[in-house]
């Protein structure tokens, strides 16, 4: 279980939580603190909550969605559930937490994975030194965006390669 | 349930204090004792799913300001169909019926869905609820796996 979060400088009022590992009762309380923790320090109109390496969740996870939708609600703010994998967004869909939160699928770079594991790394750090909001903003840079593809279209080529091999 | 006279291929049973770390741990035994019956990734999921939903329902609810028992018996009976019952000696629920309805929560403070139920009834084949106020509730759990044939 854990939690990575990022400002999006085109968006300045985004927030992007990442959760990752499994959602139920016992794990939500403490995914829950670190969402508000930080939806208090940086005021986000679109809250995204990330579920693309959630690899369980039970009826806990609604709660938790339905929870900071009330609290963005209250402050005007909006939800998104953004890449769900299937086995997640059938317990959603069953419970149809998508009339509350759309569901969203957006492509993220790896780097941009990258980025905001060690911005939060460097955060956390901050954080016992100096109590601030520490959460970087960065810019996103179109270049860096085509390199994840690129070294994608390796790994096929390799692949194909690899299978021409084997024949 | 399984027809009366269905023969029970093999049993676990499991005693656990009502403590939110065991709400993982007995989805992955179950998850764990289920794996003989080779099921598909999803069917084993919604296993996890409707066993998270009775044991955390057992702590959040029968047990709310107490630690206390909770029995897991799982079975599989012949025709590749699994038992779950989750049973505990807790508060028991005055209306089944009430409790059952999606979206129905005695514990919206602690951000509860109201879903368990609908959850379990959705992701298992058959849900059966058994409870008496003050003595516990217990839960079956019934699922058919699919063979690779069907």
């Amino acid at each position: 279980m854990g939690l990575k979060l990022y400002d999006e400088v085109e968006e300045k009022s985004k927030l992007t939580a990442y959760i990752s590992g499994e959602i139920d009762h016992h794990s939500a309380k403490s995914i829950r603190k670190e969402i508000d923790i930080n939806i208090e320090k940086l005021n986000p109109t679109n809250l995204y909550l990330d579920f693309s390496k959630v690899d369980f969740m039970d009826s806990s996870g609604i709660g938790l969605v339905m929870g900071r939708y009330k609290l963005q609600s209250q402050r005007g703010g909006k939800v998104f559930i953004q890449n769900p994998p299937p086995l997640i967004k059938k317990v959603m869909l069953v419970a149809g937490i998508n009339k509350l939160a759309k569901i969203v699928s957006i492509d993220i770079p790896l780097s941009e994975m990258q980025k905001a594991k060690e911005t939060v790394q460097n955060s956390d750090k901050q954080k016992n030194e100096t109590k601030e909001v520490s959460i970087d903003v960065h810019k996103n840079d179109a270049n860096k965006n085509k390199e994840p593809e690129k070294a994608l279209e390796e790994v096929e080529d390799n692949a194909e390669k690899e299978s021409k091999n084997t024949k | 349930m399984p027809k009366k006279k269905a023969k029970i291929l093999n049993e676990i049973k499991l005693k656990f204090p009502s403590l939110s770390e065991n709400e993982r741990f007995s989805r992955l035994v179950v998850s764990g004792f289920a794996s003989q019956l080779d099921p598909q990734i999803d069917e084993i999921s919604d296993i996890k799913t409707a066993v998270s939903e009775a044991v955390t329902n057992s702590i959040v609810h029968a047990y709310k300001n107490e630690i206390g028992k909770i029995e897991l018996i799982a079975r599989i009976y012949e025709d590749n169909i699994i038992y779950i019952k989750i049973k505990d000696y807790g508060c028991g629920i005055p209306d089944i019926k009430k409790a059952m309805e999606p979206l129905f929560t005695t514990s919206p403070e602690e951000e509860r869905a109201g879903l368990g139920f609908a959850v379990m009834e959705s992701f298992m084949d058959k849900l059966k609820v058994l409870s008496k106020e003050g003595k516990g509730t217990s839960v079956i759990l019934t699922k058919k796996i699919k063979t690779k044939l069907d």
